[in-house]
């Protein structure tokens, strides 16, 4: 079966003034039909930047190689028709901040119509219906008056929620979540996320969620793949990357997200260092400096993904049962 | 009866029509660390620019070591400042982007002519440099060439040059990596016990939260919904909003939830709750009377829409405003 | 500071027409400072024997003569370096002047910002040309006069322009910042607020420039400013404005610097701009 989305040796660079910064170091990744893929990384990891590649939006300093195949066809080099064709409707992104991706001076209904009649050719009424339908859909109270107010007059949630809606209009393959929930409430959060989990449910499409969050990723994923500095450190399944993780990243990573219960403990857990910027690292393990287990070879090599299928990863010495 | 540090009574603070802060009342001992959990739009922001007059409210008194900070003149105020002190959210945006950091940390000492010489000066703010966990030899540097948990302890650092007596800490692990909040939270508990500073501890990340503090208190649409001792609060928290938060959390799987944190994502009550559409505090400045939380809280009586309930004392150090506080409220999965 | 101002040395490095621009710029400084030396001839002397003469390298006026046998080169060089020198004087008082003005309207705000705007409309309302006529009939033409008219004019929308930066920058968290850390109005203003509104008003300033030599030679070419024997670019292009027909170089010169100083400038302000425009802080 075809891969939704086929992803192989990708790498982004951005050129700039002093030279070119590397954002995306050699990233493949598949996401079948139906499935829900967690990208889980911090600032500077390119988590973002691979998605951005996959819809075409990268910025303009950006030049990307490798190959972006989404049900085949291929997006890396598309031009703009071919690509219009397919985002939007069969290829759709959450974007993260819902405060400014929804335009300030266009009433929610004709931002929602618009996706339909620009790419199945529905009638202005239809659409409308459509929308009102799909606000239903993702729990959006009195749906006929929210369709005739602006942006500015609904909260982050619901601008989300507006967000989710628009992107499932025209039934799309494959819903790109980045970050989707990162700059809403703590409660509102958990409504996003049982959302998504209803909304994939019920449409069964395939997810990609992006998020520096592995608690929020935890709900949802049926696999998790870990990026540290444009490259991907750890690629399993769910519930074996929570139960082993095999990177000292993803490790490490574990253990600093937040625990309510439990025992407080004396220091809260965290890493030394910061991750690196983009284009600081070189041709070694990007974690190294940071890693407690960091050897001569990992300083000088760089460890490739490997290992088999639920449980890959990039490490000279991943961790073993723990 | 030692005065505490910092009492604040009755203040009220208005955006607009929208009545931000509406009569809060709590008080801060000397050395103490206390935790202030909202959400955005509670207020929680907006109180602590007033406690420091950066907004003017509209009543209410700030007494801190004993001067009323509302009250008095504007050079008074910038006294008092001295003692008082805030680190913000955005690491980036609260530094001059035209000064380097070490004029920024310097700048205090200038102000309140605390060093006279510029040499003095410079030593002070290497020592502080170096305290916060980076290189002296970065003072000369400019705020966009650090990372954000880097330009996070240079805030730090402005913040606690005039060694005050309080520090505020609005959000200020909000805007990190997961990695670097720790390191953070960290570096504040360790200044915390050297300087012997009370800290109030902005934040709707409730485990950093936990982490920190010796008492939380949680405010919801501008007032204050609940205090308690930081075990007593995540143990038995005992207004529906606190559950609501606590529940809220996404958790590792590994987790084990405890009895007093209901699973709420599950319930299929909950869905058809008007908690998953309900718009929460942008409604409040509709509602003249009754408990503002009424619209999401799964509790809701009849005296809930009409009553605001008073912040009372329901245990030892722990205070809650719900008129059912006193009950033994069943977890949300039960509730039909 | 010091790192911006490299950076944005940088950016202006690489763009060409800004390099080309200034090195223009410069030529013509370099020309009204050494020129006269090079010349043989000074901007007082009569040349009896070539009255109204064509430029022509054969003879010694390299650019012609004008109707009284002055040699037009040294003279519309001595033009240009008045003309620049009261263009770039008018700036700087209209930039400190307009800098502190709207800094201050807009950092304080409430009245006093309402009443600093106020004064500003009243004095943009002038008709500012008739006041200058009726005071040049009352004092006579002097440089002074000239100076004082383009001072009362330039710095208005310079205030204008810092204070409506002003009113964005204040906003901002680093001012909450140092208001917390007991910084008084002065320091604000002087220490935080300007060096941040910088960019454009250097922009502008450069800009403005421009602005302001061709209003000279505006008013110096309605009979207003620089006085015979002084020449400014305006007074050049007045005398040849009445020849045009029969001499036109003695127009064509001095309007040909004109017009080249006012490109260079253009295209120097449009390039810093550029060069400024950088977002803070990010690669």
């Amino acid at each position: 079966m075809t891969p939704t989305l086929s992803i192989d040796d990708l790498r982004i660079a951005f050129s700039h003034r002093a030279g070119s910064i590397e954002a995306v170091d050699r990233v493949s990744l598949q996401i079948a039909p139906s499935e829900c893929v967690g990208i889980v990384g911090e600032s500077g990891s390119g988590k973002t930047q691979v998605f951005m590649a996959a819809m075409g939006l990268l910025a303009g300093n950006a030049r990307a190689t490798g190959s972006v195949r989404f049900e085949g066809r291929e997006l890396l080099a598309a031009d703009r028709a071919t690509l219009n064709r397919v985002r939007g409707s069969k290829l759709t992104m959450i974007p993260q901040d819902p405060m400014t991706s929804l335009t300030p001076h266009l009433k929610i209904g004709i931002q929602l119509a618009e996706v339909m009649v620009a790419h199945l050719g529905t009638t202005w009424s239809d659409a409308r219906s459509c929308a009102r339908r799909m606000l239903e859909r993702v729990h959006v109270a009195e749906p006929m008056r929210r369709l005739n107010q602006y942006p500015h007059e609904l909260s982050g949630g619901m601008r989300q929620r507006v967000m989710i809606a628009m992107s499932l209009l025209c039934e799309p393959s494959l819903v790109i979540a980045d970050e989707p929930s990162t700059a809403l409430d703590v409660t509102i959060q958990a409504q996003i996320i049982e959302l998504l989990r209803a909304v994939r449910g019920e449409f069964g499409m395939a997810l990609a969620l992006i998020s520096h969050d592995l608690a929020v990723v935890a709900g949802l994923a049926d696999r998790i793949l870990v990026m540290y500095a444009g490259r991907i450190v750890e690629a399993a399944a769910a519930g074996e990357l929570f139960r082993r993780p095999r990177h000292p990243y993803t490790a490490e990573l574990l253990k600093c997200v937040p625990d309510i219960s439990g025992p407080r403990p004396a220091r809260l857990p965290t890493l030394v260092g910061q991750p690196p910027r983009p284009g600081e690292v070189l041709e070694a393990c990007a974690f190294a400096p940071r890693c407690s287990r960091a050897a001569e070879r990992c300083r000088i090599e760089r460890p490739e993904l490997g290992g088999p299928a639920g449980a890959q990863v990039a490490c000279h010495f991943p961790l073993s049962n723990d | 009866m030692i005065e505490p540090l910092l009492k604040v009574r009755d203040l009220c603070v208005d955006f607009g029509s929208n009545a931000a802060v509406r009569g809060v009342d709590f008080d801060l001992a000397a050395g103490e660390i206390v935790g202030l959990v909202g959400e955005s739009g509670s207020g929680k922001s907006t109180l602590a620019r007033a406690i420091l007059r950066l907004l003017q409210p509209v009543r209410g008194s700030v007494q801190f070591l004993g001067q009323d900070l509302l009250q008095c003149s504007s050079a008074a105020l910038r006294a008092r400042r001295r003692e008082l002190q805030i680190v913000f959210q955005d690491p980036l945006a609260s530094l001059n982007p035209r000064m380097t950091v070490g004029e920024a940390i310097g700048e205090p000492l200038q102000i309140f002519e605390l060093e006279q010489t510029a040499r003095a000066r410079q030593l002070q703010v290497d020592a502080m440099l170096e305290r916060v966990g980076l290189a002296s030899g970065m003072a000369a540097r400019y705020p966009h060439e650090f990372s954000g948990g880097q330009c996070q302890r240079v805030g730090i650092a402005r913040a606690m040059i005039l060694r005050p007596k309080l520090l505020i800490c609005d959000e200020v692990v909000s805007s990190l990596d997961m990695s670097i909040q720790g390191q953070i939270v960290n570096l504040l508990i360790d200044l915390q016990r050297e300087a012997g500073m009370a800290v109030l501890f902005i934040s709707h990340n409730l485990a950093v939260v936990r982490h920190l503090s010796q008492r939380v208190m949680v405010i919801y649409s501008g007032k204050l919904v609940e205090i308690a001792f930081c075990d007593a609060l995540f143990a038995a928290p005992k207004h529906p909003y606190t559950r609501a938060l606590l529940a809220a959390v996404p958790r590792l799987p590994s987790v084990i939830p405890t009895p007093a944190a209901p699973t709420v994502p599950a319930s299929p009550v909950l869905s058809a709750s008007p908690v998953l559409s309900a718009e929460p505090v942008q409604q409040a400045r509709l509602m003249a009377s009754g408990c503002a939380y009424r619209d999401r809280c799964p509790y809701v009586l009849p005296l809930c829409e009409t009553t605001e309930p008073p912040l009372i004392e329901i245990g030892t150090g722990h205070w809650a405003a719900c008129h059912r506080s006193h009950e033994t409220l069943i977890p949300l999965s039960s509730v039909s | 500071m010091g790192a911006f101002a490299d950076e944005a040395w940088q950016r202006l490095r690489s763009n060409p027409a800004a390099v080309a621009a200034l090195a223009m710029m410069c030529t013509i400084l370099a020309l009204t400072w050494f020129g006269p030396w090079i010349s043989p001839n000074d901007a007082q002397t009569l040349d009896w024997l070539h009255l109204a003469a064509p430029p022509g390298v054969q003879n010694s006026h390299w650019f012609g003569t004008d109707r009284l046998g002055r040699d037009l080169f040294v003279r519309t060089l001595a033009g240009t370096r008045v003309s620049m020198a009261i263009g770039l004087a008018a700036s700087v008082v209209s930039l400190l002047v307009g800098v502190t003005y709207g800094a201050i309207a807009g950092y304080i705000g409430g009245r006093t910002d309402h009443l600093m705007m106020r004064v500003i409309e009243i004095l943009s309302g002038l008709p500012l040309i008739f006041f200058v006529i009726v005071l040049t009939v009352i004092f006579g033409r002097s440089e002074y006069l000239l100076f004082f008219a383009i001072g009362a004019v330039g710095w208005l929308t310079m205030a204008r322009i810092v204070r409506g930066q002003t009113l964005s920058v204040r906003r901002r968290e680093f001012i909450e910042a140092a208001i917390a850390s007991g910084a008084g109005t002065g320091r604000i203003i002087f220490r935080h607020v300007v060096p941040n509104v910088l960019g454009p008003v250097i922009v502008y300033a450069t800009l403005t420039v421009p602005q302001i030599i061709l209003f000279e030679s505006f008013l110096s070419f309605l009979g207003l400013g620089v006085q015979e024997p002084g020449a400014s670019l305006g007074t050049l292009i007045s005398e040849g404005a009445a020849e045009m027909e029969v001499a036109p170089w003695i127009l064509l010169v001095p309007g040909s610097f004109l017009a080249l100083l006012l490109l260079c400038l253009n295209i120097f302000g449009d390039a810093l701009r550029d060069a400024l425009d950088i977002r803070d802080g990010s690669p």
